[in-house]
């Protein structure tokens, strides 16, 4: 044997080895992860493994720490999972091996991350100490830390962060009502563009699929923050400016997410605050094109991915309901009462189906979404957030 | 039963009867402890360590007045995002859910006074 063919054949016994080991000895199934997806434990720490095709559970991966409010990012590979725990906690799970494969505490309190398009940098986005942390993708190590300071000694809270082209990150802070984009092109020089007076209270962000428009939701004011990001000079702009129309904002007991998904086709749809209202916008001209009276106060306003639906669910007290719109007839066309505490949902990547969880049932249900039909029902102990690795090809995910 | 029995009954029962009055039950103090924990807990944290919202601790909550703690719950805090509960919270709901903060919140699985 040559000696580059003995390499060669040396390699491939090793991997199957270090297969072979994980599996224990036994012969291990190559499996590709573009249908499996994680759902989070809230109450236990624990990370449930799903496969979105046989529509099971697969495994879980304990030890996770508070996931209260987690979130989840994928590797480009869609291999494994950044899960942020409210906690500070940043896991690295690999979704083959049922693993954690690193893990650090970087935060007294943190909501959520990003993962920049080339897969290299995972941020974090956190309430304490207030600011951004970027680490490694592959060791967890840090690279680079930019805190909130909006004034001397200042940190402000950080909401909305997203991963835009080129190794940058923008973000929105909850205290100065500002939004920030810094670019790690060179993680050990971060260079931050900031946006000041964007509007009072930023509670959460997006970016446009196409990586074009930021846009940042208001709690302390009727209305958005905008900003194109293809201008020559971005600057920050208000759309639906009072959109409340000078009305005495009902209570709202938990605050909405936005994210990518709000835009189906030319449109976007957006949860009102304070208003059991989706309003619905001209990603052409921003100018407010019509709003659909829901059946409370909106939390998640998924568009499936073709854009077809919108699925929308809501804050507690309302929180047993979940509501299509059919974006064609601009109007709700299903309400569905899938388990007591609807937390979130999650669309398969094509969106036949949708996993909605229901945090109080203990369940999560799989529901065609062409009738409305009931796929199948796993036990999740208090379910949260569900996460698929399709996100891993999305911008803004 | 005897006397010494029914007047025992009435000795134990006597506090806890007054107590209800203003107190949630048993079954409601479940409700309520659940409802502190994952509603409350959505911005302050399911162990009330805090996030959007401040920490509910034992120790972050000790200066704070017991009045002004369960009126901040019925009325909620103008210009934050902390709504008014009243809603869903009587008065004495509120302050019972007021002094469980500052005596460290029980848990869920725990069983509850």
């Amino acid at each position: 044997m040559k000696r580059r063919e003995w390499l060669a054949a040396a390699a491939a016994l090793s991997s199957v080895a270090a297969l072979g080991g994980l599996a224990g000895c036994a012969t291990p199934v190559l499996r590709g992860t573009g249908d499996l997806g994680v759902v989070i434990g809230r109450a236990n720490g624990t990370l449930y493994l799903v496969d979105t095709s046989a529509r099971t559970l697969i495994g879980e991966v304990p030890g996770l720490g508070d996931l209260s409010h987690a979130s989840v990012v994928f590797s480009r590979d869609g291999r494994h999972a950044y899960v942020f725990g409210r906690d500070g906690g940043l896991s690295m799970v690999d979704l083959l091996t049922q693993r954690i494969v690193r893990r650090v505490m970087q935060a007294g309190n943190a909501i959520g991350g990003a993962i920049s398009a080339d897969g290299t940098l995972v941020a974090a986005q956190n309430y304490t100490p207030g600011g951004i942390k970027v680490f490694d993708a592959r060791t967890l190590e840090l690279v680079a830390d930019v805190p909130a300071e909006y004034a001397p000694g200042k940190l402000s809270r950080v909401v909305g962060l997203v991963d835009l082209p080129g190794r940058r990150f923008a973000y929105s802070l909850f205290d100065a009502d500002a939004i920030w984009v810094t670019d790690c092109s060179d993680p050990s020089h971060p260079v931050t563009l900031k946006f000041d007076a964007i509007g009072r209270q930023p509670y959460d962000a997006l970016v446009t699929p196409d990586g074009r428009h930021y846009m940042a939701g208001l709690f302390g004011e009727d209305g958005l923050a905008l900003i194109d990001l293809w201008a020559d000079r971005p600057e920050a702009r208000r759309i639906l400016a009072g959109y409340g129309r000078g009305q005495a904002p009902l209570p709202v007991y938990k605050m909405p997410h936005l994210r990518g998904w709000a835009v189906a086709g030319r449109r976007a749809y957006l949860p009102a605050i304070g208003r059991h209202e989706v309003l619905v916008v001209d990603t052409e001209s921003w100018a407010e094109v019509g709003r659909i009276p829901v059946a409370g106060q909106p939390v998640f306003v998924m568009a499936r991915p073709d854009g077809r639906q919108v699925w929308v669910n809501f804050a507690v007290p309302d929180y047993h309901r979940v509501q299509v719109i059919d974006t064609q007839r601009q109007q709700i066309v299903q309400t569905l009462e899938p388990g007591k505490a609807v937390l979130h949902m999650e669309f398969t990547p094509r969106g036949d189906a949708v996993w909605i969880s229901s945090r109080d049932d203990n369940r999560v249900s799989v529901i065609e979404t062409r009738h409305f039909t009931t796929l199948a029902r796993l036990d999740v102990p208090a379910p949260s957030g569900i996460f698929f690795t399709a996100r891993a090809a999305r911008m803004g995910f | 039963m005897s006397r010494t029995a029914l007047f025992l009954s009435v000795l134990l029962l006597g506090p806890v009867l007054a107590f209800a009055q203003s107190a949630p039950d048993a079954t409601r103090s479940a409700e309520l402890v659940r409802m502190v924990r994952q509603d409350c807990g959505s911005c302050h944290g399911m162990r009330l360590t805090g996030g959007l919202g401040p920490a509910l601790t034992r120790e972050a909550l000790a200066e704070f007045p017991l009045d002004s703690l369960a009126a901040v719950i019925v009325h909620g805090r103008p210009g934050t995002p902390m709504p008014p509960w009243k809603a869903m919270l009587s008065e004495p709901e509120a302050r019972w859910i007021a002094q469980r903060l500052q005596q460290g919140f029980p848990e869920e699985s725990a069983g509850v006074r």
